[in-house]
This record gives C-alpha cells, sequence and structure tokens, in this order.
C-alpha cells in the first residue's frame, strides 16, 4: 500500500495548479444552464481545450494528454480546488467519450473525438421520455430502416435532457427493431440537432434555470455512421455510459473536497452563532460529517482506481459510488444552509442554487431507489 | 500510489479465516459465553502459531516485524468470525507498545506475549483521571497496561503485574467479554511511557478495533443475505421485496465505504501523518457502519434475530460493545473537528503530500 504520488504526479499537479491559477475567471459566470451563462462556459470550455487541458486522459490525438488515472484525478482535485466553472461540455467529454472508446468505429473516434474535445460537438444525453424514466428500457421512440436515405428515421419523444436548448448533438437510444422487447433491439444513435424533423423545448427546472429540455423528433433522417456500436446493441452501449455516469468519470472526489473545504470556511464564520445556540448545535457534527464523507470518497475511489489500473473493470460498484457522492451532496449542501440560518434563502453565495442542483443527484443517473436494486442484485445477489 | 493489500497481506488474511472457519465456528463463540475465560479452547495457541499475535512484534522478540498493514486484514477476519480473543489488546496495542517503549520491558514481555505464555490485557481508554478502570480480560492477565493521570499530572501509560491490582468482575452485554474493574495505584515505578505513546496505543485501536468492526458488520450483512434468499413469505424469498433490498444495500454502502478508511488509518500509523485524525476516523466509519449492519440484519431476520438460540446476537452485541469501548462515533468525529474544524485554515489541505 502506498499513498504517495509519485514526483512526476506532483510535477503535474504543480503545473496544473499554476495554470488554473493563473487563468481561472476571478468571479464565477452566470449558471451554465442558461443561454447567456451556457456561451460564457463554452469561451472557457475552449480555453481549456487550447491549453491541453480539456480531456487530459485522452490519447494526444483525440485532443487528450495522454495522462493516467491517478492524473486525471489530481487535475480534478486542482480544477475544483481552484474554484473553476462547471464543465457543460460534461456529457460529452465524460459520459459519452468513454462508450466512444469502447464501442466506436476508428472513423467515428476519429470524427467525434477531437470535435467533442474542442467542444465544437456539443451533445445532450436522450435516456428518459415521457413513459420511460427509471424503466430505461420502457423507451418507445423509434427508428425505421431507411436504406434509400442510407440510415434511419427516428421519431419518438426525449424529455428532462439537460442543456437540450443549447446543445447541438444528441445521444440516446431508439427501438431498431419492434419485434424485441425491453432493452432487445434497441440501438444507441448520436443525432444532429440541426436536422430537419428536430424541435427542441426548453423547460424551466427546480432552481429557475432553462437547463432541461423537451426533444420531439418527427422522421429524423440518420445515416449509419451514427449508430454507436452495433444495431439492435445499443443497451449494453448505453449501459457503459451510464456507469460513467454513476461512477467515476462525473463525479471525481476534487468536487467534494472543495465543497467540503468551502463548508469548513463556512463553519469558521459562523462558529460563534453556533457556540451561541443561535444556529443548531448540531451542525459542528454535520459538517465534520460531510468533511469525512468527502475523505472517504476520496479514498474509496483511489481503492477503485487502483483496480481499474490493474485491468478490472468498474461494473455494479459504480451505484455505490453514486449513492455515496448523491446523498454527500446533499448533506453537505443542506449543513451550509443550516449554516447561514435565515441568510441561506438571499442565496448571497450560491449555496441555495447548490442545493437546488444537489437535489437532482439522487434522482438522475438512475434514482437512488433504482441503484440500491443494484447493489442488492448485482453486488449482494438477492433474487429480482 | 497503490491503494490495495499486497499478495502476502491477502494470503495471511486468508489463511487466518480460514483457520477460523475451522476452530471458531458460531458454536464455539457461543461456548465461551460458558467458559471461564470467555475464550475458545486452543484457539489462541493456533494464532500463536500462525505468528498472528507477534505480527506487529520485533524479529528479535519473536514476532514477524512486521505491521498494522498487515495486521488490519486478518483483524477484519477474526471480526467476521466474531472470535471471541484479545488479538486487539495483545497484537495491535500491547505487543508494538512494549515494543516502542523498548529496552528491558520488551524483552521481558513482548516473547512472553508473542509465543502465548504471558497474557496482557489492556485499559487505555475507560475511567482515565476518574474511577476504576473496567478492562476486559483484566482478572486473567498477567500484565495489566493502564492510561492513568499519574505522578507527572499529565496521562501516562502503566504497566502492572496481576498480583498488584484487585479486579471486581463485572458483566458485559456480550457474554464472551471478561469485564473487570482494576483496583491500582500509579506510582513512578510503575510508569512506562507519557502522553504521545498512550495517544498512539489509543490511535492503534481504535485502527484494530475498526478493523473487526467492519469484519463483524460484513459477516452480519452476508448471513442476513443468505437468510434473504433462502427465507419466503407471500411464496417468493424476501430478498426480493424492495424495501428489503434497500435495507440490505444501504448497510453494504455503510461497510463498502468504511473498510478504505479503515485501510488508511493502518498506513497513517504506519508511515505517519495525522494518526490521531485517521484512526478517529475509521473508527467513526466503522463504529456506524457495523451499527447499522446489526440493526439491517435483525430487522430483516425478523422474530428469529431476536432469539438468543439463533447466532446473530452473538455478532450484534459484539459490536454494542466495541462500537463505544474506545470511544463512540461522535466523540471519534470531534476528535476529527478539532482538527479538521479548529486548526488553522488551509492545515488540512488535502493535496498537501503529507496528507496525501
Amino acid at each position: 500500500m502506498d499513498l504517495r504520488f509519485s514526483s512526476s504526479e506532483d510535477a503535474f499537479r504543480a503545473e496544473v495548479r499554476a495554470w488554473m491559477d493563473g487563468n481561472v475567471p476571478a468571479s464565477p459566470l452566470p449558471s451554465g444552464d442558461t443561454a447567456e451563462g451556457f456561451a460564457a462556459h463554452l469561451d472557457w470550455e475552449r480555453q481549456l481545450f487550447d491549453a491541453g487541458w480539456a480531456a487530459v486522459s485522452w490519447p494526444e490525438e483525440y485532443g487528450g494528454r495522454g495522462a493516467t488515472l491517478w492524473k486525471w484525478l489530481i487535475f480534478e482535485e486542482e480544477y475544483w480546488r481552484a474554484g473553476a466553472p462547471n464543465r457543460v461540455n460534461q456529457n460529452g467529454l465524460f459520459l459519452l467519450a468513454p462508450s466512444i472508446f469502447a464501442f466506436g468505429t476508428d472513423e467515428q473516434k476519429a470524427r467525434f473525438l477531437p470535435k467533442i474535445a474542442a467542444s465544437e460537438y456539443l451533445f445532450c444525453q436522450g435516456w428518459s421520455e415521457p413513459n420511460a424514466g427509471s424503466d430505461l428500457a420502457g423507451i418507445t421512440s423509434r427508428a425505421v430502416r431507411d436504406d434509400a436515405a442510407g440510415g434511419w428515421r427516428l421519431t419518438g419523444q426525449k424529455t428532462w435532457t439537460t442543456r437540450g436548448a443549447f446543445c447541438n448533438w444528441l445521444f440516446g437510444l431508439f427501438r431498431t427493431d419492434p419485434d424485441q422487447e425491453r432493452h432487445r433491439g434497441l440501438s444507441y444513435f448520436l443525432v444532429p440537432l440541426d436536422g430537419e424533423g428536430v424541435t427542441v423545448r426548453p423547460v424551466g427546472r427546480l432552481d429557475g434555470d432553462d437547463g432541461f429540455a423537451e426533444v420531439f423528433l418527427e422522421d429524423v433522417v440518420v445515416t449509419d455512421d451514427l449508430v454507436l456500436g452495433e444495431v439492435d446493441q445499443g443497451w449494453r452501449v448505453a449501459m457503459s455510459t451510464t456507469s460513467s455516469e454513476r461512477g467515476l468519470s462525473l463525479r471525481s472526489p476534487g468536487r467534494f473536497m472543495a465543497a467540503a473545504t468551502q463548508l469548513t470556511a463556512l463553519y469558521r464564520e459562523q462558529r460563534d452563532a453556533v457556540e451561541a445556540g443561535l444556529l443548531d448545535p448540531g451542525l459542528r457534527d454535520a459538517v465534520v460529517r460531510a468533511w469525512m464523507d468527502a475523505d472517504a470518497y476520496r479514498l474509496h475511489t483511489f481503492r477503485t482506481v487502483t483496480r481499474m489500473t490493474d485491468g478490472e473493470e468498474l461494473g455494479a460498484e459504480a451505484s455505490f459510488m453514486k449513492l455515496f457522492w448523491s446523498e454527500l451532496d446533499v448533506s453537505l449542501h443542506e449543513t451550509a444552509l443550516g449554516l447561514l440560518g435565515p441568510e441561506a434563502e438571499l442565496d448571497v453565495d450560491g449555496w441555495m442554487k447548490g442545493y437546488q442542483f444537489s437535489l437532482a443527484g439522487p434522482i438522475y443517473a438512475g434514482t437512488n431507489e433504482i441503484q440500491r436494486n443494484v447493489v442488492a442484485e448485482r453486488v449482494l445477489g438477492l433474487p429480482r | 500510489m497503490r491503494f490495495a493489500p499486497t499478495d502476502d497481506q491477502i494470503a495471511l488474511a486468508d489463511a487466518v479465516s480460514d483457520l477460523l472457519m475451522r476452530e471458531c465456528p458460531p458454536d464455539a463463540v457461543r461456548g465461551a459465553w460458558e467458559t471461564p475465560d470467555g475464550r475458545v479452547p486452543g484457539l489462541w495457541d493456533r494464532l500463536v502459531e500462525m505468528g498472528v499475535v507477534g505480527i506487529c512484534a520485533a524479529e528479535e522478540h519473536g514476532g514477524l516485524g512486521l505491521s498494522m498493514l498487515d495486521l488490519v486484514g486478518v483483524l477484519v477476519e477474526t471480526g467476521r468470525a466474531a472470535a471471541p480473543e484479545p488479538v486487539v489488546d495483545v497484537a495491535a496495542v500491547a505487543v508494538p507498545l512494549l515494543d516502542d517503549v523498548g529496552g528491558e520491558l520488551a524483552g521481558t514481555w513482548v516473547p512472553s506475549l508473542v509465543s502465548g505464555e504471558a497474557s496482557a490485557a489492556v485499559g487505555l481508554e475507560r475511567g482515565v483521571g476518574a474511577g476504576n478502570a473496567v478492562v476486559e480480560n483484566a482478572a486473567a492477565a498477567d500484565v495489566l497496561l493502564l492510561g492513568a493521570t499519574g505522578v507527572s499530572g499529565d496521562a501516562e501509560v502503566h504497566l502492572v503485574e496481576a498480583e498488584a491490582v484487585t479486579t471486581t468482575d463485572r458483566a458485559s452485554v456480550d457474554g464472551s467479554r471478561r469485564l473487570a474493574e482494576v483496583d491500582w495505584e500509579p506510582t513512578s515505578a510503575t510508569r512506562i511511557a507519557g502522553r504521545e505513546a498512550l495517544g498512539v496505543a489509543r490511535d492503534r485501536g481504535n485502527v484494530a478495533t475498526a478493523a473487526v468492526l467492519v469484519g463483524l458488520g460484513a459477516a452480519m450483512l452476508e448471513r442476513t443475505v443468505e437468510y434473504a434468499k433462502e427465507r419466503e413469505q407471500f411464496g417468493k424469498p424476501i430478498g426480493s421485496f424492495q424495501a428489503v433490498k434497500h435495507h440490505l444495500a444501504t448497510a453494504a454502502l455503510g461497510l463498502e465505504y468504511a473498510r478504505p478508511v479503515v485501510d488508511r488509518g493502518a498506513y497513517t500509523l504506519v508511515y505517519g501523518g495525522d494518526t490521531r485524525r485517521d484512526s478517529s476516523i475509521a473508527m467513526a466509519y466503522a463504529a456506524e457502519a457495523a451499527h447499522l449492519a446489526g440493526r439491517t440484519a435483525l430487522q430483516v431476520h425478523g422474530a428469529i434475530g431476536y432469539t438468543v438460540e439463533y447466532d446473530l446476537h452473538l455478532w450484534m452485541k459484539r459490536v454494542w460493545a466495541l462500537e463505544s469501548a474506545w470511544g463512540d462515533a461522535a466523540f471519534h468525529r470531534e476528535q476529527v473537528a478539532r482538527r479538521v474544524l479548529d486548526s488553522s485554515p488551509g492545515a488540512q489541505d488535502w493535496t498537501d503530500k503529507e496528507h496525501a
């Protein structure tokens, strides 16, 4: 057991820290889930790309640095430590791209990965439908073969599509074999949103931003080269994407370490009020719990990355990670609101906004009830 | 960076697990409730033969010259088996403490502890500074290591031999624990180490007990999962019901995150860093995870789990004893709070090499 980073990793950390110190915007950008904020965040994404920080773990030929998972974790720690903006291109970078690496053809890798890294192709996720949320295999959007068009005609409706109103591509599941049921006969499509037959309607979200969208597709022609993985085998590809979403690539420890550090700073500011009984005396314990949970999440991630470095795959344990970080994120923000007391509703420093975002965590990427089913059935082996 | 046990460490833990499956089945644990010393007859000798008691002892004193990192996986297994043996007190606390003190004391006591000729009891936590210590195995021990505010007025470690103490038996909720109040007087002659050594010994006890708690919790979860697969109600295994699944998944989540924290506690003891902080984090996590595993196990078993004929209570009651024997989870979180919240800002920067 060795919990030290190597000198090369330490040097990498220093390089990231120096760049972040010199480049992270001094004041926070407007929310990336509004049209104005999205544009500002895109400028930042392109600044990251130009400096080679957009996708550090990817091979250089696709716009990355070929960094190890350890260096990627270090990058993330420094990124969040510096208070850098949220990644509005995260769906493409961290969810779709791992699936392209695993299932894409050489042509698809060459075409999509560099443009995702450069934030030219901005992907949103087309999983949920009005009648298929937790029950993803119940989707009814369909793809009908059209040989004359050299591909498929897509029809259906996707919903809760985060940043759908600002993106130019969608990845999602469509039924290609109407004679098969549930998770069989689905295919994974990459769909340009500027095509004929696509309508995107923004939907206001709990936190007040237009972060959601409904995407309507009517006879949208998509060519064969935009099917990721084999036709009718889309479920497998989708599961690799959800594993990324639940686990490591979407929510690295650095994000929660930074938030927990901010929470300890907030506690110091409010300590007198807590000790005087003006605020709940239990907040001290809640703060230290949040800090310990971020610490435990980091250590657990170190263990997971060690196993992945040894060649193991991240399977159903990704559900442990999703349960842990999403519940940590909610309790961390609830504790911050408690420390702010009556000032919380004024939301001067973003904790209320962050709280509202954290409340989505136990719902997206498969509700935490679904995650507990996955743990029970696939890790513990309980009957379905 | 490599956060995983070595192949040798895994092999050692597996060997101990095999031994305990043979020599310490639930019936043996149940039997220990009725034996005078609360132990499984002959089991300590087997552990001595395997070298478990001397894992952390210097080779010159008959030990293996290894460390807490080698012992921690073994302790998880002794917890899994609910082995009623003083592995924490002797192997994880007394032996390394005496080796640290060195000199004649170490030369006298460590070899005889490692060879099983002598027995030790450890009372570093309870009763310090107020009243008599309540110490496990105090009546049977040849030597006692006790924490006290000594003649210096500061916290110290004292070594007293059996004839210098008077013990009064106290019953534990866990019938295999033989507790006794120890009546004794610290003197300058009994003092063997100061505050710092006392702190390190407590930190070792915390990490070791946390490892045992993880094992106890894991065993209860495993047994309960098996039970939920077999037990049928409404014509189906109860493990197919979502309410039951969610209870068990939540218990599994706690244990999943407790183990890395416990391993890191051992790492810090060996390689340095804030041992009080990291051992307290280990204990706080393990105590809550094991407690929840017990609560879940009882609820999922239903009435059968509430009987003493069924084995579950053997594990559950051990957890109830150990989860506060070295300070409860809230006490340990407060230790962390003092370091994380009350020290100067930035002192707990995760990215510092020292804390990595």
